[in-house]
């Protein structure tokens, strides 16, 4: 009779929320061509989500229905056969509304379970953002850019279809490939989508990743107090005032104090560089950025906090200087180190780098706007281009 | 103070005598109190409360914030978070007005915000209609709010003394309602024992939020999102706080006797409800609110025939006194609850207290039969030969060892 599955996916708060919903839909009515029952759900505590937030959707199935009460009535499922990944950069880590902390990607996925990544990279890039973890996986490639089926715009990229197709191969106990392909035909009555899904069943292969691969950061978490040790009254400690900047021999500037709890920084998908010797100490940034995550440096020039930043792009928007403050995919950093600081070590380095970064970098990531987007958008579309142009603005939606 | 110089002050002040309204004690409570924000919006009968703070403030009597909101929803509101700074507060209100507030009711006891409101009991409309029911305060019973019923304009003056010092408490925190019958004591002027302000300073230690005060001094954030990893949490605590409140009742009693010579303390009776004529009773009643007034006349008539009646008042509906009353009440041969309220469809069809009074007595050795009645709604009165109908059905009852599966409807016109 078979096992209960459990298939999880994360995704963008509004961008994929109904990509993820349309995948696990799929997996649920496929599985049902062959008796099986199902459930899809979302992560309650994901909801209202906001726009990039980690979010998740689950589907579950079971060979009958006492069997799928096991898994009813829960948020998560405790452990998953696959998860799915929709955006790489999601692979850095999840910290969702829904939970205190960052929970690794494959924190879920079971022993040799699979863990599939929409990704322009090949496994061996993406196993570096991966947390390691103690217990071998599997990680499988969909070759996609990130795709951006969301609440208010579904873009028919056909991720749905290829992350459908995909499963029953590499999770064959899920369902059969013709059940698959049948609900897949079913639901969308599109026999392009159903060789989307075809397709990708039979390129889609999976490598496994050993015990101690991957990113050896450890994941920050919190132990969630006893109510005789919480504070009462529902209250909790105001922010406190932040202090200066000491690095070297210098001090001065000033670093607001943050909260430890929430860092936000998963919900990015693109970074600013901050080129310093182009700022004119003009404030811009620093004042107009949502999320207060610019320190004022002891030169009263300013540094991204890379914890903080949620990647939305004012700064680079509202920044008056060219090439000062750029936008760059997520994809080109491993770390979240300050950049004043590599500054002041290595100006020669730090130069190199910024060009790096800015000069050849990877496209924009999907649900990201900025400045000059729309007339990007009509030079693609072969009008001819207007307004200003800028580098590594090329990727467009991406 | 020492026993020396509590004596000194006795002397030097004395005790004055006003006629005035179970609401107007209220408010004289509040000026004694030294209450720092009072907040307002009228609805009757409650607003003789607020007419008369506004009149004592007016005349230079008590100094304090005198808000008046758009709204009851407002009004809790307000006091809530003048509560949360540090200031003492004082609301109010009556049938659905109380409801309309119902958000901000709901939220205060897990803010631990100790806020008093005086609920003048009115049925809840529709029809328009302002005759004392309990549904009103009785709504907001499960949500941590305490809940003290009290039956002349003496002891509501006295027991909003003693709801700021409980509801104060550190331990404690949380809000109080004091229930007024509408009409009966919000609209009836009695004889009230003033006391003298050294009295009340000496028995009701100033608020202290302590870690809790929302000021710039003690930077903290109130009520945050939280989710499913924090609220069971939080729901156990408000769940101690009401725990703590019973032996901080105990005490504040105590010591009220001791400064003021009056009260159960003094009477050697139970805080959490009063007793009357029980000693040598066979069958006896149980109520909250002014209903007492008719049915100790007729316990009196009665005993002149020698029947052996008695009466149990709850002043505390929360937190009740679950194993007192159940201890007192379990020795009757037979017990009828007069509710003065209704809970459609529950167990026996029965109003709030009677449910309780049976769930109080099931851990006792002895179950002495309980009957239920409903009666006095709307404000329509509780007359003695109502009353002496439901010692009857009582004394039945504890004739047969056993008690009717329905409530009875007692004063309704079949």
């Amino acid at each position: 009779m078979g096992r209960t599955v459990s298939v999880e996916v994360v995704y963008r708060g509004i961008f994929q929320t109904t990509l993820a919903k349309n995948i696990c839909r799929g997996i649920v009515l496929a599985a049902r061509k062959e008796g099986k029952i199902g459930i899809a759900f979302g992560r309650y505590g994901d909801s209202p989500q906001r726009n990039g937030i980690p979010a998740k959707n689950f589907a579950i199935v079971a060979p009958d229905e006492e069997e799928l009460q096991l898994s009813m009535a829960q948020y998560e499922p405790a452990e998953t056969d696959v998860t799915i990944n929709l955006d790489d950069m999601l692979c850095k880590g999840v910290e969702s509304w829904a939970w205190y902390g960052l929970q690794p990607i494959n924190e879920k996925v079971r022993e040799h379970g699979v863990l599939l990544v929409t990704s322009t990279l090949p496994a061996p890039e993406v196993v570096k953002f991966c947390h390691t973890r103690k217990t071998p996986y599997r990680l499988a490639i969909l070759p996609a850019l990130p795709s951006f089926s969301g609440l208010w715009v579904y873009k028919d990229d056909h991720t749905d279809a290829r992350v459908l197709g995909a499963l029953p191969k590499l999770c064959p106990e899920l369902v059969s490939p013709d059940a698959m392909l049948e609900a897949v035909k079913e639901e969308w009555k599109d026999e392009l989508k159903v060789a989307s899904a075809r397709r990708a069943y039979e390129s889609v292969a999976a490598v496994t990743v050993r015990p101690g691969e991957g990113n050896p950061e450890v994941p920050y978490k919190f132990e969630l107090p006893g109510w005789t040790k919480m504070r009462e009254g529902v209250t909790v400690d105001g922010m406190t005032l932040g202090e200066p900047i000491k690095f070297g021999d210098q001090i001065g500037g000033y670093r607001p104090a943050r909260n430890p709890y929430f860092k936000k920084y998963t919900t990015r998908t693109m970074r600013p560089v901050i080129d310093f010797d182009k700022c004119i100490k003009c404030t811009l940034c620093w004042l107009q950025c949502p999320d207060s995550c610019f320190d004022v440096t002891p030169d009263q020039t300013y540094d991204l906090n890379a914890e903080a930043c949620c990647g939305c792009g004012v700064c680079e928007a509202v920044c008056p200087v060219d090439g000062c403050v750029t936008m760059v995919n997520e994809q080109a950093f491993t770390d979240n180190k300050s950049q004043w600081e590599a500054y002041k070590t290595d100006k020669k380095a730090y130069a190199k780098w910024v060009h790096a970064k800015i000069g050849n970098p990877p496209g924009r990531s999907h649900g990201f706007r900025y400045k000059g987007q729309y007339a990007d958008e009509l030079a693609k579309a072969g009008a001819p281009p207007a307004g200003r142009t800028r580098a590594g603005a090329s990727g467009g939606e991406g | 103070m020492d026993a020396e110089s509590a004596t000194a002050v006795r002397t030097a002040v004395a005790e004055q005598e006003a006629l005035i309204s179970g609401s107007e004690a209220v408010a004289v409570a509040a000026k004694l109190a030294d209450v720092d924000v009072i907040t307002a919006y009228p609805i009757r009968p409650y607003d003789t409360m607020m007419q008369y703070v506004a009149k004592q403030i007016a005349n230079g009597e008590q100094d304090a914030e005198y808000i008046v909101a758009e709204s009851e929803h407002s009004q809790f509101e307000i006091a809530k978070h003048a509560n949360a700074v540090g200031a003492r507060s004082l609301t109010g209100s009556s049938g659905v007005g109380w409801c309309y507030a119902f958000e901000a009711i709901a939220v205060t006891p897990a803010l631990r915000l100790p806020m008093l409101a005086m609920v003048g009991n009115r049925a809840l409309d529709d029809p328009g209609a302002f005759g004392t029911e309990h549904n009103d305060a009785l709504a907001a019973r499960d949500l941590g709010w305490m809940h003290v019923w009290v039956d002349t304009a003496q002891e509501a003056l006295d027991t909003t003394l003693i709801a700021y010092r409980v509801a104060e408490d550190r331990r404690v925190f949380l809000p109080c309602a004091i229930s007024t019958d509408g009409a009966f004591l919000t609209h009836s002027q009695a004889l009230v024992k003033i006391p003298p302000k050294p009295w009340v300073d000496e028995f009701l230690p100033k608020y202290d939020r302590k870690e809790l005060r929302f000021h710039p001094d003690n930077p903290i954030t109130i009520a945050p999102q939280v989710n499913e990893d924090w609220l069971m949490e939080i729901r156990r605590q408000t769940d101690e706080a009401m725990r703590n409140a019973r032996g901080v009742i105990r005490a504040a009693y105590a010591d009220f006797g001791r400064i003021f010579r009056r009260g159960p303390a003094v009477d050697g009776g139970n805080p959490f409800f009063e007793e009357y004529r029980t000693e040598d009773a066979e069958i006896v009643l149980v109520g909250m609110g002014t209903l007492s007034m008719p049915v100790k006349v007729a316990i009196r008539k009665l005993r002149e025939q020698g029947q052996k009646v008695g009466f149990v008042r709850i002043r505390w509906f929360r937190p009740f006194d679950c194993d007192g009353l159940g201890k007192v009440l379990s020795r009757f041969a037979a017990i009828g609850v007069a509710d003065r309220d209704f809970s459609m469809g529950s167990p026996y069809n029965s109003g709030v207290v009677a449910n309780e009074v049976r769930a109080a007595l099931y851990n006792q050795p002895k179950h002495p039969p309980v009957v239920s009645f409903i009666t006095g709604l709307g404000g329509r009165e509780v007359t003695i030969p109502g009353v002496r109908e439901m010692f009857e059905h009582t004394r039945k009852a504890a004739e047969a060892g056993t008690a009717p599966n329905d409530t009875q409807w007692i004063g309704v016109r079949a």
